[in-house]
């Protein structure tokens, strides 16, 4: 900047060249994605083109009807079911907890530091043991053990987002609703929820995009039944004979659903990702 | 207390109330947060494998075991190596297009929406984009250096053992900048302007102002997404098992992966409780620390 000329001062030139290197960062930024995503339209013989087709002549999709037809595909959907079941457990549990923490301060502060410590384990070293435990109940490979893991593991970032958003929530609100006679879950249901209704929406999106990213516990927890689309992209990758267009076009069925959610949440993706620390 | 009386299973005495709303969380945190870390140590004393049941009382042997281990102390100085390198590349690169977007512009808000995407695919994806693109022959990554080059370059980044660790960097930082960048673009626009106005008028530069007048008020923020982003580097997994699977060799083994190949790879149960003893322990005292040090939980 101390060495930039006049020119650059000028406010015209000054925009303009903001442009150009904003321009510069999408087009870096967003490359790989493209390159994802035309790899999966193209043809074989453009996939193992040298050098490299920058886009592809006419769009085909028989790398996606492989997928259906073959049946990997299912894959999406066993990552549907786990990251939307879990979510919605998630959202339900931890919404009560967060509520109970912010309005009676439960367990005080030591609660709240060993809940959102939860969050910062490390995967592999709960996924051993929840392995050993799991193979004992029979659970490996089954919808019902993955979502229990994934909602156990998505709490603490419910409940710290919700507890965010319920502290937002005027407690005059709630105090008037329990003089009209009210009970407790009564002024809950009526009062909290409606009024943490796009915190618990955005949060909702986010811990489900989490447990929808999720592998490692998927690639440790599932066999043949629930195996997810992350687990499954892995599976084409074999020394020198990647099967190129199933990876990409597997990696876009999964990443499609990603763009949609967080396109609705735009709003309030800095709170989301920042796990609330900047509220937005 | 209250009027209005709860009928049925709801009728709980309101000092139980609070309770009975975090007692299901608590229980399924316990069997995250407490039943692993007790039942690696209790395995963690055995001789189990995954062929042989032997749960005969093994001492300190498997953690004796844990100072021999050559491969774990490597697999632990690749995961620094690899915090320690990405996570301040992160940071700069993050506040130097926050700095960028920080004032309007036409659109602004586009771009920024188009930037964000990396951080929110899936990391195994973004492993298996990047292993695409770098490839040696049909990757377009080869290719641009080519043109740049003047001749053709067919470099192998996921396979030669000097390319590798630039290889995951890269991919982890294409990842993870946008995250940066959008939370510190969030606090560079919560400054407090007539402060920065203030210092320019007092003559201070650029740089000055920067370092004595923004930065003291984002740290906040900054601090938390460093907390963020250095845990999940700590932990990385996907993107490496997708891009090398901690390969050539054990070259870019991390902890994750070395716990995951000696826990269900080698099957040795008892050694692996003993290493995520270790690891659990290790991040436990870290992260109470940290949390507690930057009031986080307030």
């Amino acid at each position: 900047m101390s060495a930039a000329t006049p020119v650059f001062r000028r406010p015209g030139v000054r925009l303009s060249l903001r442009y150009l290197a904003a321009l510069l960062l999408t087009v870096i930024f967003l490359f790989p994605i493209y390159w994802l995503f035309i790899i999966s339209l193209k043809t074989p013989e453009e996939i193992f083109a040298f050098p490299p087709v920058w886009y592809p002549k006419n769009l085909q999709f028989a790398n996606y009807r492989v997928l259906f037809r073959d049946g990997d595909a299912v894959t999406v959907w066993n990552s549907l079911v786990l990251a939307g079941a879990s979510t919605i457990l998630a959202m339900i549990i931890g919404t009560l907890a967060a509520y109970s923490l912010v309005r009676f301060k439960t367990g005080g502060e030591n609660l709240a530091v060993w809940i959102i410590s939860q969050r910062m384990m490390p995967p592999v070293a709960i996924v051993f043991p929840i392995f050993l435990l799991y193979v004992f109940f029979g659970w490996v490979d089954s919808y019902h053990g993955l979502i229990l893991l994934y909602t156990a593991f998505n709490l603490p970032y419910v409940i710290w987002m919700m507890r965010g958003y319920i502290e937002d929530i005027p407690l005059e609100l709630e105090e008037s609703a329990l003089v009209d006679g009210c009970g407790r879950w009564a002024v809950l249901w009526k009062v909290v929820f409606p009024m943490a209704r796009t915190g618990l929406f955005a949060t909702a999106v986010f811990t489900f995009v989490f447990a929808w990213n999720e592998f490692l516990f998927a690639l440790v927890l599932t066999r043949t039944e629930v195996i997810t689309y992350t687990v499954q992209v892995t599976h084409y990758f074999g020394g020198q004979s990647n099967f190129w267009a199933k990876i990409a076009a597997m990696s876009v069925l999964g990443t499609i659903p990603v763009f949609v959610a967080v396109a609705t949440m735009q709003r309030y993706l800095v709170r989301g990702i920042s796990m609330g620390a900047v509220k937005g | 207390m209250e009027p209005g009386a709860p009928s049925g299973a709801l009728a709980a005495p309101d000092r139980f109330f609070k309770y009975w709303l975090i007692a299901p969380a608590i229980f399924l945190l316990l069997l995250i947060g407490l039943f692993p870390l007790v039942y690696s140590l209790i395995v963690s004393f055995q001789r189990l494998t995954m062929l042989e049941a032997d749960t005969s009382f093994a001492g300190l042997a498997n953690y004796a075991q844990l100072f021999r281990d050559h491969r774990l102390w490597e697999s632990l100085l690749h995961t620094a190596v690899i915090t320690v390198i990405a996570l301040p590349l992160e940071l700069i690169l993050g506040l130097a297009m926050a700095q960028l977007f920080l004032e309007r512009m036409p659109g602004r808000q586009f771009f920024v929406s188009l930037l964000v995407l990396p951080t929110i695919i899936s990391p195994i994806v973004a492993g298996a984009m990047w292993r695409l693109m770098l490839d040696n022959r049909y990757g377009p990554i080869n290719q641009i250096i080519g043109w740049f080059a003047g001749k053709p370059v067919t470099l192998l980044w996921t396979v030669n053992p000097d390319l590798v660790y630039p290889a995951i960097i890269f991919c982890e930082i294409w990842q993870w900048t946008p995250f940066m960048f959008l939370i510190l673009l969030a606090a560079l626009s919560n400054v407090d302007r007539s402060l920065t106005e203030a210092a320019e008028i007092d003559g201070a530069g650029y740089w000055r102002t920067l370092v004595r007048i923004v930065l003291p008020q984002i740290w906040p923020v900054m601090a938390v997404a460093i907390l963020i982003r250095g845990l999940d580097l700590v932990r990385i997994f996907d993107i490496i098992w997708a891009l090398t699977g901690g390969g050539p060799g054990t070259i870019t083994e991390t902890i994750s992966i070395y716990t995951y190949i000696q826990g269900f790879q080698q099957f040795e149960t008892s050694y692996t409780a003993a290493i995520a003893f270790l690891v659990i322990a290790i991040l436990t005292i870290i992260v109470v620390w940290a949390i507690r040090r930057m009031g986080l939980a307030k």
